[in-house]
C-alpha cells in the first residue's frame, strides 16, 4: 500500500540513516559522551586534600613540623610546607585550599576562602586529623566502602543523558527539519499536493519517535554493559517516560520552527531553548542545588520533571508511581507547545 | 466546455509603506489543451499571479476559476487535477529519482506509476541515483516529473528553464510538448521571449501586474507593425543626428521606428521595398551606416514597441 503517511516516514528515514554524519552525532556522540563521563567518574581514588603549612608562624619550624606530624596522620592529606609568602599564593591559585599558621603553644591559625568548597573541605579534614592526634582516646570509625549500583555518579548521569538526548532530538529532529524544509520551499511544495497536512506532521512525529527508541535503548545497553547501570523501577513506566519526553520535545521544536525562516535563527532559538534548560534541571548534578527561589521555576521545566521521572524509575526503582507528575508536565507542555505550532505554522 | 483557467479583475497588494501593488486588475482565461505563457520581465506579477491561480496565494480581491472550480470550496479536488513545478524547489538530497517521484505520486488518488514519470522527463537513467547528484536540467525534469506524476489535467510550470543551458531547455519544452500533444493544459511563466514563441499558443505580455497584451505570438507581432524589423546602426552621434525618427518612419511599408543602441529599429511589413528607400535615405542625409540588418521580429520587438523596455533586463531605456 502506497500510503502518503507511510511514504512521508520514509523520506525520513532515508534522509537521517543516509547521512553517516547525522547517524553519527544523533547515536555514536552520546556514547561517547556517557563513556568518557563515566569512565572519568568511576572509582576515583580518595579525594586527596591539599594543606599548606606556613614556617613562619610564631612557632617556626619547630611548631610547623609538629602541625604536618599530626596532619599526615590523615591519609586523605597532603601536606606542603612554605614561607608565609609561597603559601599564600599557592592559596590564591588554588593549590591549596588551606593554609595552617603555627602560633605559640600549639595554637594555630587557619588562613582560608569560606566560599571555596575545596577550602571548606580542607578545613573540616584538617581540624578532625588535628583533634584527633591530640585526642588519641577518641574512638575510630571503621570505613566501608559504599558503591552500589544506583548510587554512583554514572547512575545519575545516564538518566541525564538520556534526557538531554530526547531534548536535543525533539529539538533539532524536528526543529531543523521543518525549517530546512521551508527554506528549501519544500513545504510549499507539499502544500501544491493534495498532501494532508496531517499525515506530514504525522510523519515528522513518528519519524521521530523510532530515532529516539533507538537512541535511549542504545544508551541504556551501553550503560548497563559498560558501567552495570540497571533500571531498578519498572520499564513500562520508562517507556511511558521516554514516549512523552519525545513527544513533548518534538512539540516544542515544531513550536520554536514554526515561523522561522532561516537556519541561523533557528540555531539561535534552539540554543536560546535548550541551554536554560541544560544548565537549570539538573543534566550533570542535582537541581536541588539551586537557591530556593529558583525551585519553583526549575520544577515546571519540561526537563527537570523528565529526568525526575527517569532517575526515579530507573535509580530509586519506582514504579507507575513516579510517572504521574512528569507526565502531566510533559503532556502540558507538548500539548499546549503543539497546539500554539499549528495555529501559528507557516507553510509557505 | 468550460475553460482551464479563468480569471478575473485579480488584484494582489502586499501591506507595506508604500503598499506594493503586485497584481492590478489582471484578466486572462485560458482554453483547455492550450499552451498559455505568461510573459513578462522578473518582478513584473507573473509568479504572484501564477501562485494565486496555484491556491497557494490569496488574491486582495477578484474572482478565479481552475478547471471549472472556485479554490475556497473545491482545494481538495483542484489540488488532485493539477500539476506544479514552483520556481525554486530543492527536494530532498538524499532521495534517489524514483523515490522522489514515489513520494509525490502518494499524494495523488490516480495518476501514473513513479517509472512512467520518470520516463515522461527521460531520468530512466538516473533513477537511482540521488537528487544531490543531478544536474540542474535533471533536477529540473525531476519537477517536472512530480508534477506529472499525478497525471493532471493542468500543468502549471514557474519558469522552468531559467538557468538552464540550451540542449536542457530544449529537453524541457520537448516534454512540455509531448504533455500538451495529449490534450491537457499548461500555463507556463517565462521571461524568455524565444520559449513563449517556440511552447505557447497564446501569451499574455504583463507588465506592472497587468496585461499589456494577448493573443498567439505570430499575432501579436504582426499588430506591433510587422514581422520584420530592420536595424540601422549609424557610425557616429553626427550622423544619427542628421537622420529623423519621422523621415524613416515615411519610408514604404515602416509602421514603427524606434531607438535603438547607436541606432534605429524599423518595423516595416516588406523589407524588400524599405530598404532600399532607407539606403537612399542614408545618401541622402550622408549618415554612413556602420550596421544594417534584418532579422523577424520577436516577442521582445513586442514588448519594446509596448513599454520602451526590454523583456530581459525590465531596465529604462537611458
Amino acid at each position: 500500500m502506497n500510503h502518503p503517511l507511510r511514504q512521508l516516514v520514509l523520506t525520513r528515514f532515508r534522509e537521517f540513516f543516509r547521512r553517516p554524519s547525522t547517524v553519527f552525532w544523533v547515536y555514536g556522540f552520546p556514547l561517547l559522551l556517557s563513556g568518557v563521563l563515566g569512565v572519568a567518574f568511576q572509582n576515583r581514588p580518595a579525594a586527596q586534600v591539599p594543606i599548606d603549612v606556613s614556617v613562619d608562624g610564631i612557632g617556626e619550624m619547630q611548631a610547623a613540623e609538629s602541625v604536618r606530624a599530626k596532619l599526615l596522620g590523615d591519609a586523605r592529606i597532603v601536606v606542603a610546607m612554605g614561607t608565609d609568602r609561597e603559601c599564600r599564593n599557592r592559596l590564591r591559585i588554588g593549590k591549596t585550599g588551606l593554609v595552617i599558621i603555627p602560633e605559640a603553644s600549639g595554637r594555630y591559625d587557619y588562613l582560608f576562602d569560606a566560599n571555596r568548597p575545596e577550602s571548606a573541605l580542607a578545613r573540616a579534614t584538617a581540624d578532625s586529623a588535628l583533634c584527633r592526634a591530640d585526642a588519641p582516646e577518641l574512638a575510630v570509625p571503621t570505613e566501608v566502602a559504599f558503591n552500589e549500583p544506583g548510587g554512583r555518579y554514572i547512575d545519575f548521569l545516564i538518566p541525564g543523558l538520556v534526557g538531554i538526548n530526547l531534548m536535543g532530538g525533539g529539538l533539532w529532529g524536528v526543529g531543523f527539519v521543518v525549517v530546512d524544509m521551508r527554506v528549501r520551499k519544500l513545504l510549499k511544495r507539499f502544500l501544491a499536493t493534495p498532501m494532508k497536512r496531517r499525515d506530514f506532521l504525522l510523519a515528522l512525529i513518528i519519524s521521530r519517535a523510532v530515532f529516539t527508541l533507538i537512541e535511549v535503548t542504545i544508551l541504556l545497553v551501553f550503560a548497563w554493559l559498560a558501567f552495570g547501570v540497571a533500571v531498578r523501577g519498572n520499564f513500562g513506566a520508562l517507556a511511558v517516560l521516554v514516549v512523552l519526553g519525545a513527544g513533548c520535545f518534538g512539540g516544542i521544536g515544531l513550536l520554536v520552527a514554526c515561523r522561522v525562516e532561516t537556519i541561523e535563527s533557528v540555531s539561535g532559538l534552539m540554543n536560546a531553548v535548550m541551554l536554560p534548560m541544560y544548565l537549570l534541571c539538573g543534566v550533570f548534578f542535582a537541581a536541588d542545588r539551586f537557591p530556593d527561589a529558583m525551585q519553583p521555576l526549575i520544577r515546571v521545566l519540561p526537563l527537570t520533571a523528565l529526568l525526575d521521572g527517569l532517575r526515579a524509575v530507573m535509580n530509586e526503582g519506582a514504579g507507575w508511581g513516579a510517572v504521574d507528575r512528569p507526565a502531566i508536565v510533559l503532556a502540558a507542555w507538548g500539548a499546549v507547545s503543539f497546539a500554539i505550532a499549528l495555529r501559528w505554522f507557516k507553510w509557505r | 466546455m468550460s475553460a482551464a483557467i479563468r480569471v478575473s479583475n485579480l488584484i494582489k497588494t502586499y501591506p507595506g509603506r508604500p503598499p506594493v501593488e503586485a497584481v492590478r486588475g489582471l484578466s486572462l482565461e485560458v482554453s483547455r489543451g492550450e499552451c498559455f505563457g505568461l510573459l513578462g520581465p522578473n518582478g513584473a506579477g507573473k509568479t504572484t499571479t501564477l501562485e494565486i491561480i496555484e491556491g497557494l496565494l490569496a488574491p486582495t480581491s477578484g474572482h478565479v476559476e481552475v478547471l471549472g472550480l472556485r479554490w475556497e470550496a473545491n482545494e481538495r479536488a483542484i489540488r488532485q487535477r493539477i500539476g506544479i513545478s514552483l520556481q525554486e524547489t530543492r527536494l530532498p538530497d538524499r532521495l534517489t529519482v524514483h523515490e522522489t517521484v514515489e513520494l509525490f505520486r502518494s499524494f495523488y488518488t490516480s495518476g501514473i506509476s513513479p517509472s512512467e514519470a520518470v520516463a515522461a522527463v527521460s531520468l530512466e537513467e538516473k533513477a537511482d541515483s540521488y537528487v544531490e547528484k543531478l544536474s540542474g536540467g535533471q533536477k529540473q525534469r525531476l519537477a517536472v516529473a512530480c508534477a506529472l506524476v499525478g497525471d493532471p489535467d493542468l500543468l502549471f510550470l514557474d519558469e522552468p528553464t531559467t538557468g538552464l543551458d540550451p540542449q536542457s531547455r530544449r529537453e524541457l519544452w520537448e516534454i512540455v510538448r509531448a504533455f500538451k500533444a495529449r490534450g491537457r493544459t499548461v500555463l507556463i511563466t517565462t521571461h524568455y521571449m524565444d520559449e513563449a514563441e517556440r511552447l505557447c499558443d497564446r501569451v499574455a505580455v504583463i507588465d506592472h501586474g497587468q496585461v499589456i497584451a494577448l493573443g498567439a505570438p505570430p499575432e501579436l507581432i504582426l499588430k506591433s507593425g510587422g514581422e520584420h524589423v530592420i536595424d540601422v546602426r549609424l557610425a557616429n552621434d553626427q550622423a544619427a543626428q542628421a537622420l529623423a525618427a519621422d523621415d524613416l518612419a515615411r519610408l514604404p511599408t515602416v509602421a514603427a521606428v524606434r531607438p535603438s543602441d547607436g541606432g534605429f529599429s524599423l518595423s516595416a511589413a516588406e523589407p524588400h521595398t524599405a530598404l532600399p528607400a532607407l539606403l537612399l535615405l542614408l545618401q541622402q542625409k550622408g549618415a554612413t551606416p556602420a550596421g544594417l540588418g534584418t532579422r523577424l521580429a520577436t516577442l521582445d520587438d513586442v514588448f519594446v514597441a509596448l513599454t520602451g523596455r526590454h523583456l530581459r533586463d525590465g531596465d529604462l531605456p537611458p
